[in-house]
């Protein structure tokens, strides 16, 4: 069968969801891409990441394989200069001619760039492409002071921009009289303005310039009103063009101020001929945001593979964080009194401003603003797109309800109607994502993700899709249990109690006794560790449950060679022993470097080597650091009252007292802990699981602190106790969370899903509440007293020792590992 | 005309070399091959070492176990988890990488990889 070709000129955000689109649902068309841009498509929205340590690979939509793998063409840097509408071929800058049958022009916008004298200095730039971006860079790097002109969405944008790289002065010129004229109000304006201000971005309203001074270089800029402003560089942000050039050229019909004009079928007016995203002109109207694009380039298929979906305007309402601060905008923004009613809310001291517009008869939700504050903007939107009846209090639902009543978030989304669109960028519905946990099996936002697509453009929606998930689970009576895998019906904390009911002590029993099938990559760690934390015998006899890294007792690194960490406890460490450290590196040609827990860590280790460098530590003094394991990591310590002349106690000798009392032990996740000699906190005892804080009467104690990407505080359980205290709330709370915790879960997550929070914890551990304090400790004792280093047992058990060769059949190490230099040290090759 | 590839038969280890339900690797010429030793369930499976999501040679230190309603036979590379069925090499967690895999043979404890 000869196959219809479809040519596409343009490979931006839209011209890449066309062509996801369609050949998700055929491939019964033979696909060809046109790109001006060197690179295939990238995610352009959120383009000032680029300076906020995101690269290119991490901004493009697909990888570079994924055009071949769907049999489409892709031609980058080479646009189609001509269309021959008559023979239905299309011409490339590069020489390409090729016939269509349809042909989508997804070309896009340009930078509006107004006819300013001076205009071509440089240091002028436009803020489109990551071209643009990287030439913003290099000239911002001897650049003190730049500015934007342009107050719009993008305009902040590109200000945000000039802040993240470095730039001390930053100004933003605004023709209008507010800032995003489009989008809010003077009050609103007025809010972002001070807000902005205390960020450093300096706003000039009201201002036109009329032109840009400089001897080559843009030095300050002119402005009608004689005034003037100094300046390095200079972004022009003054709003987009529609890149109709060609349709032009090709006798489309185009709109007065620009535009591809396009049906409701996105059809141009030459009907083989489809104009999708910011080139497309309809009913008058250019959609400068992506999700209507998305919609668009699904009209555009659909009428191609004659499905009837049709386009009907879109919605244009918005949520963004500008330089920190939320603005949105939803609905009829600024319809006024009389025609409406309008409540407003003012914090000028946080910089909240909130205005939401109710019908006369105040049943109906029209629009609104809101500025410092937007966590309720996908509630109300819904409440406009739905035109659900409002609460006798409509107030409240910019306020919160006041009052003793208990505050009820959770049934609002699961109110909202089947057909209510919840993600607009990929146009998933609450009905859809309702059908995907239940007739789907989702159960997170990683799998809705997939299923759905539902929260993968813009991410506003994911809060919203995240509520909806937990409520449909909980009406659904799912949410009670949280079950291990699909080899397990149990919670972690259930099958810690049945194991060591029944004394069950190797995974193939635990299997038999509670589980079925043969066991999986998630049940066999979680029951290693509960078996661990029970039975505390050597992991590596049962080696083949335990995770890559506990069952070579290393941590695996690129090119598959490990990392060893020696226990360094409180990070005290003696002169000889720092020695032997360095000769073993040496020796074994690894990599060294010191560890965020006050530790060294040796990285390029062969599995086969690993006896050998363990044996001459061993020799020296050292311990497994169970770097590798969910157990204790370090308990970092300042250097206290022995040298310092603030410290209180000595809080080294306490942490290695601490280090040595739980080194080990396995938990639910890694544990983490820190001692501090005074309030300066120089441990940071107060971002560890447990951290301890000297004071004049003794010590504090804090529990269930993170750092990572979620840094939370650790919280006070006691205070001005004694070292015993101290020790025995300790053993009480990681014997606590060692029993009841999910698998994988810190001590701070723990918290925060437990039912009563820190107050029903501190009961349990120093109240003593449940009564089982003396258990707990007991239960610590035995651990503690079972301790072994795992690295000890393997050296001397020939048998253990065995295994740690990378071929069983020939005495070789890995040829596929490679190494460079760097630095005078090795590194991974990979 | 019918075409038959003959299916050449190598020693690769003994049979106690691979840990229960686990594997280990060997090396055949340049080729690194993985061989897991399913005890649960008294199977012997061989897929190459190299995990193609990052290529890395890994898949040998991977745990075992098994998938779905069929109890379908898989590894986890250690790397980031990805799973691949050790009956066909095909990738179970959704990617477009399968890998290749390798009929074995235990006789007299020793093991047996059918090479191409």
């Amino acid at each position: 069968m000869l196959q219809s070709t479809i040519i596409v000129i343009g490979n931006g955000m839209v011209g890449y969801k066309f062509c996801e689109k369609l050949v998700s649902k055929t491939s019964n068309f033979n696909l060809i891409v046109f790109g001006e841009e060197p690179r295939h498509a990238y995610d352009r929205v959120h383009l000032s990441e680029y300076f906020n340590g995101k690269t290119a690979d991490d901004l493009y939509m697909s990888s570079h394989s994924w055009y071949e793998q769907n049999n489409i063409t892709l031609h980058l840097g080479d646009p189609v200069n001509e269309i021959d509408r008559e023979n239905k071929t299309v011409h490339s800058l590069k020489g390409l001619t090729l016939n269509y049958d349809y042909l989508v022009l997804a070309t896009g916008s340009a930078p509006f760039v107004p006819d300013i004298p001076g205009i071509e200095k440089d240091g002028v730039f436009v803020y489109r492409t990551i071209e643009d971006l990287e030439l913003i860079k290099a000239y911002a790097s001897k650049s003190r002071s730049g500015t934007v002109i342009g107050g719009g969405l993008l305009g902040l944008e590109a200000a945000k921009a000039l802040i993240d790289l470095g730039i001390q002065e930053t100004h933003v010129v605004e023709f209008a009289p507010r800032l995003m004229p489009r989008q809010i109000d003077d009050a609103g304006s007025n809010m972002l303005q001070s807000k902005l201000k205390q960020l450093n971005v300096n706003i000039h309203l009201n201002k036109s310039t009329s032109v840009i001074e400089g001897e080559g270089a843009v030095s300050s800029l002119k402005f009608n009103d004689n005034t003037e402003l100094f300046t390095d560089m200079l972004i022009i942000s003054a709003g987009i063009r529609p890149r109709d050039e060609l349709a032009k050229l090709s006798g489309l019909e185009t709109g007065i101020r620009g535009g591809i004009t396009v049906n409701e079928c996105m059809q141009t007016s030459d009907p083989a001929i489809y104009a999708i995203g910011e080139c497309a002109l309809y009913n008058g109207m250019i959609y400068g945001l992506v999700a209507p694009g998305y919609d668009m380039a699904e009209v555009a298929v659909s009428k191609i593979l004659n499905t009837g979906k049709t386009f009907n305007g879109f919605d244009m309402s918005t949520k963004l964080k500008l330089i920190g601060v939320d603005v949105a905008s939803f609905g009829d923004a600024f319809i006024t009194e009389p025609d409406c009613r309008t409540v407003v809310f003012e914090d000028s001291h946080k910089g909240v401003y909130k205005r939401i517009n109710i019908s006369s008869d105040g049943k109906q939700l029209l629009g609104g603003i809101l500025i410092g504050d937007a966590s309720a903007y996908n509630m109300l939107l819904q409440t406009v797109n739905n035109k659900i009846v409002l609460p006798p209090d409509p107030e409240d639902m910019i306020l919160g309800t006041r009052g003793a009543g208990e505050s009820n978030a959770g049934a609002g989304v699961m109110s909202l109607p089947d057909e209510a669109l919840i993600c607009s960028c990929e146009a998933v519905t609450k009905g859809d994502i309702y059908s995907a946990v239940c007739n789907d099996g989702v159960t997170d936002i990683a799998g809705m993700k997939k299923c759905t697509k539902a929260g993968t453009g813009c991410g506003g929606c994911v809060p919203l899709v995240k509520d909806l998930i937990a409520g449909t689970m909980k009406a659904n009576g799912q949410y009670v249990k949280n079950v291990i895998c699909e080899h397990f019906d149990y919670s972690r904390q259930e099958l810690f109690d049945l194991v060591k009911m029944d004394k069950v002590k190797n995974y193939d029993l635990v299997l038999d006794h509670f589980g079925k099938g043969d066991g999986c990559e998630v049940c066999k760690p979680v029951v290693a560790g509960i078996l661990s934390s029970l039975w505390n015998d050597v992991i590596v006899k049962q080696d083949t449950i335990q995770d890559s890294n506990d069952r070579f007792l290393a941590n695996i690194q690129k090119g598959g060679t490990y990392s060893v960490v020696p226990r360094i406890p409180g990070g005290e460490i003696t002169p000889d022993k720092l020695i032997v450290i360095g000769q073993v590196a040496k020796k074994y040609g690894l990599y060294t470097k010191i560890t965020g827990g006050q530790r060294i860590d040796l990285f390029g280790a062969h599995v086969g080597d690993l006896p050998l460098i363990w044996e001459e530590l061993i020799v020296a003094g050292f311990e497994s650091g169970h770097a590798y394991g969910k157990a204790l990591r370090t308990v970092k310590s300042c250097v206290g009252s022995t040298w310092c002349r603030f410290g209180l106690h000595d809080s080294v000798s306490f942490a290695i007292e601490v280090e040595d009392r739980y080194k080990g032990i396995r938990s639910p996740h890694k544990l983490k802990g820190g001692v501090s000699g005074c309030i300066r906190e120089c441990a940071e005892a107060q971002a560890k699981d447990f951290g301890i804080i000297a004071t004049e009467k003794g010590w504090n104690v804090y529990v269930c602190g993170n750092g990572g990407s979620k840094p939370q505080h650790a919280q006070l359980i006691a205070a001005d106790v004694d070292k015993e205290t101290c020790i025995k709330y300790l053993d009480r709370f990681l014997m606590f969370y060692i029993k009841t915790a999910d698998p994988l879960t810190r001590t701070a997550t723990w918290l925060n899903k437990m039912e009563g929070g820190i107050a029903y914890l501190k009961n349990v551990v120093v109240n003593d509440s449940l009564g089982i304090g003396a258990l707990l400790e007991d239960e610590m004792q035995g651990l503690v007293n079972t301790y072994h280093c795992e690295w000890k047992e393997v050296v001397e058990n020939p048998q253990l020792r065995k295994r740690f060769n990378h071929f069983i059949n020939v005495d070789e190490k890995d040829p596929s590992v490679k190494f460079e230099t760097m630095r005078g040290q090795v590194k991974a090759n990979w | 005309m019918e075409t038959t590839i003959a299916l050449q038969w190598i020693l690769a280890c003994y049979a106690d070399d691979v840990p229960e339900n686990g594997g280990a690797c060997i090396k055949h010429g340049d080729e690194q091959i993985a061989i897991y030793n399913f005890k649960r369930r008294g199977e012997w499976y061989a897929t190459q070492n190299l995990c193609p999501h990052k290529q890395q040679m890994a898949l040998s230190r991977g745990m075992i176990g098994s998938s779905g309603e069929t109890c379908e036979p898989k590894v986890a590379c250690p790397f980031h988890k990805k799973t691949f069925s050790l009956l066909t090499g095909a990738c179970l967690t959704g990617d477009e990488c399968n890998i290749k895999t390798y009929p074995v043979k235990v006789d007299e404890g020793r093991v047996y990889i059918g090479i191409m």
